[in-house]
């Protein structure tokens, strides 16, 4: 192969404006099929659909497209688990329960630019031999909820899904499910529990979903985005997706900056983007100027948060972020100015772990609820120096204890509080002790 | 954690009155039911349960238990266990607007404490109460997954975003009113583009 990727560390040019795959990302233009073909969705899907299925799965695996989740699986190679010819249903669920705090990028798919998402479900599960999907939305989503039905209704009329789905002889059905008020139904396999109508507890893997999933069946579970830059990747090859970020960090990413930023916003751009850019030029600047800047949170309420110092030269991608103790998670950007208490943010996130634990594990419900009153108590400088160790210690009985990573994603936020700003929670402490 | 957050509770209760599907429903259940493959009917669980409430005043009562378990033949304690698990079925009254405070770091961050300030004002309601007159309940919720819009709350099926107090109090005062409001930022902008 000729072409030559960036190694990750590479600075990066700025994305152009005709490689963002979602071309009505804040929906500007017509969000429907009108809009969508001109946005060049549903062009050659009958084409691409003429390929074999396992050259779909290659060319995905060579784009290097990682899963937009959180987890930055390879998609191509979870395609490739699913098993072959097995005469089974296959399925593909589509997970839309996009509920990590911080994080609002689905969402502008869904209601922007519905069509991607459609056209990916079809592509993606004629490529798994599924002729079914289920995308699960979150309930709280109900007007995008609206949009995507109007979608798949419209899609359906013209004879793109269904049976003989754009005149492929691939039969294809697919249809919405809406949650109802559950981060914990965003892990995949308590999606399913979900989705078969019961409480969404994880399920305990092996076996896992490719082998034994939904109704018992083969299944792959993948992102909205994930699924949704797919028919792009195809039409442009997936050498354009590779050209684009650094290597095994490829393609465009959309980022939700939130928190302390004076434009705060949604936005695509390279996989890789320093995050010092992101911020200054994209939401222009931190609330107080760059030198008021406490912290920032870089994908969603579970990565560890980076002080000022990596802030400043870190790269928005899966491998540069990891390699600062932290990670890309759904690249939902928090930022924190030195307005607001640190300590409080984490708290709050202990709250939502506390409130979302789905009650499960005994390590989760149990931890999550007392690493939260602990994050109170040291909110309001109560807790001293040895109790910040045996809070800290108490996080890593939780990590890696339980079924699904909520316990992990409870822990992390606080591990990386007091490694970041262990002397400031201390100073607290000896604040309020000379207080009183 | 809140015990009387209406969605969070698992005092379950009776309306009094028998809970019978309505013709339009009838026909909505049919159609629901079809999407899942034969035998596994349970999947429907979750959207009759928000048919039951939308047809129930906004709530879940026994009798909505008791018919959806007969409907799609599962028992009873299944559909409770379901619908006592999601936070936005209501297992008790609620007013006619049902206003959701996003509570989470990043509304948190740009100021949804004095959003929340103003609207317990506006409303004459603390959090978890319903108003007098049934206008409102008032809850805190977790994150809404509006984060780039922040602060912002749900009403009813609506999220208001970008809010400051002066235009939460416009929101709830044009409800107060029978005005309508618009829905999304309250500052203009297009989803949340960088402007």
């Amino acid at each position: 192969m000729s072409l030559v990727l960036k190694k990750v560390g590479e600075v990066q040019k700025m994305l152009n404006e005709k490689d963002k795959v979602f071309q009505n990302l804040h929906g500007f233009q017509e969000p429907f099929l009108e809009g969508a073909l001109k946005r060049g969705s549903w062009s050659n899907t009958k084409e691409i659909l003429s390929k074999d299925q396992n050259d779909i799965i290659e060319l995905v695996k060579s784009s290097q497209l990682r899963g937009r989740g959180g987890a930055g699986f390879s998609t191509g190679l979870k395609w490739s688990f699913m098993p072959k010819n097995t005469g089974k249903q296959h399925y593909l669920v589509v997970n839309a329960d996009e509920s990590e705090p911080g994080t609002c990028k689905d969402r502008e798919i869904i209601r922007n630019d519905p069509h991607t998402l459609v056209e990916g479900c079809l592509i993606a599960s004629y490529a798994i031999q599924a002729t079914k999907c289920y995308i699960y939305i979150r309930g709280e989503y109900h007007y995008e909820y609206v949009q995507l039905e109007k979608a798949i209704e419209e899609a359906y009329e013209r004879g793109f899904i269904g049976k003989n789905a754009c005149g492929s002889g691939f039969d294809f059905d697919l249809y919405v499910h809406r949650g109802a008020g559950a981060y914990i139904c965003g892990e995949e396999t308590a999606l399913l529990e979900s989705l078969e109508g019961k409480k969404g507890q994880p399920r305990l893997k092996p076996p896992f979903p490719a082998g034994v999933g939904l109704y018992g069946m083969p299944t792959t579970i993948n992102n909205v985005e994930s699924i949704a830059v797919v028919p792009t990747i195809l039409r442009r090859g997936p050498d354009w997706f590779k050209s684009i970020g650094a290597e095994n960090n490829t393609g465009t990413k959309i980022f939700c900056i939130s928190g302390n930023v004076n434009k705060p916003c949604t936005i695509e751009e390279e996989m890789g983007i320093p995050l010092k850019e992101l911020v200054e030029k994209h939401c222009d600047g931190v609330e107080g100027g760059w030198d008021n800047l406490k912290a920032i949170v870089p994908g969603g309420s579970s990565t560890p948060m980076l002080p000022k110092n990596i802030c400043e030269s870190v790269l928005m991608n899966f491998d540069d972020l990891k390699a600062n103790g932290s990670g890309l998670g759904t690249a939902g950007v928090i930022v924190v100015n030195k307005n607001n208490d640190i300590a409080e943010v984490i708290e709050r996130f202990a709250h939502f772990y506390k409130h979302e634990s789905c009650g499960q594990c005994t390590p989760c419900r149990e931890g999550t609820g007392w690493m939260h009153r602990m994050m109170q108590r040291l909110v309001r400088g109560e807790i001293s120096p040895e109790q910040i160790e045996l809070l800290e210690n108490v996080t890593k009985q939780v990590e890696g204890h339980t079924i699904c990573a909520l316990g992990d994603a409870a822990a992390w936020p606080i591990q990386g509080l007091i490694k970041n700003f262990k002397s400031e929670l201390m100073s607290k402490y000896n604040k309020k002790l000379k207080a009183s | 954690m809140s015990g009387n957050h209406p969605g969070l509770s698992n005092n379950f209760s009776r309306s009094g009155e028998k809970f019978s599907w309505s013709k339009d429903n009838l026909r909505s259940i049919k159609n629901i039911i079809s999407k899942y493959p034969k035998g596994r009917e349970q999947s429907a669980v979750m959207p009759l349960l928000y048919l039951a409430q939308e047809q129930n005043n906004n709530w879940i009562s026994i009798e909505c238990i008791e018919t959806i378990a007969e409907t799609l033949n599962m028992p009873k304690i299944r559909v409770t266990e379901v619908a006592s698990f999601y936070s936005m079925y209501n297992t008790r009254p609620v007013g006619e607007n049902l206003v959701q405070i996003c509570r989470t770091s990043p509304c948190w961050l740009r100021g949804s404490n004095k959003i929340t300030k103003t609207i317990c004002k506006e409303t004459k309601c603390e959090i978890n109460d319903t108003s007098d007159d049934n206008k409102f309940t008032v809850v805190e919720v977790e994150c809404l997954g509006a984060c780039s819009n922040g602060p912002m709350i749900q009403i009813n099926n609506d999220f208001f975003e970008d809010l400051d107090e002066e235009s939460t109090k416009k929101i709830i005062d044009n409800i107060k009113e029978g005005k309508p409001n618009v829905i999304g930022s309250q500052k203009g902008r297009r989803s949340s583009e960088n402007a």
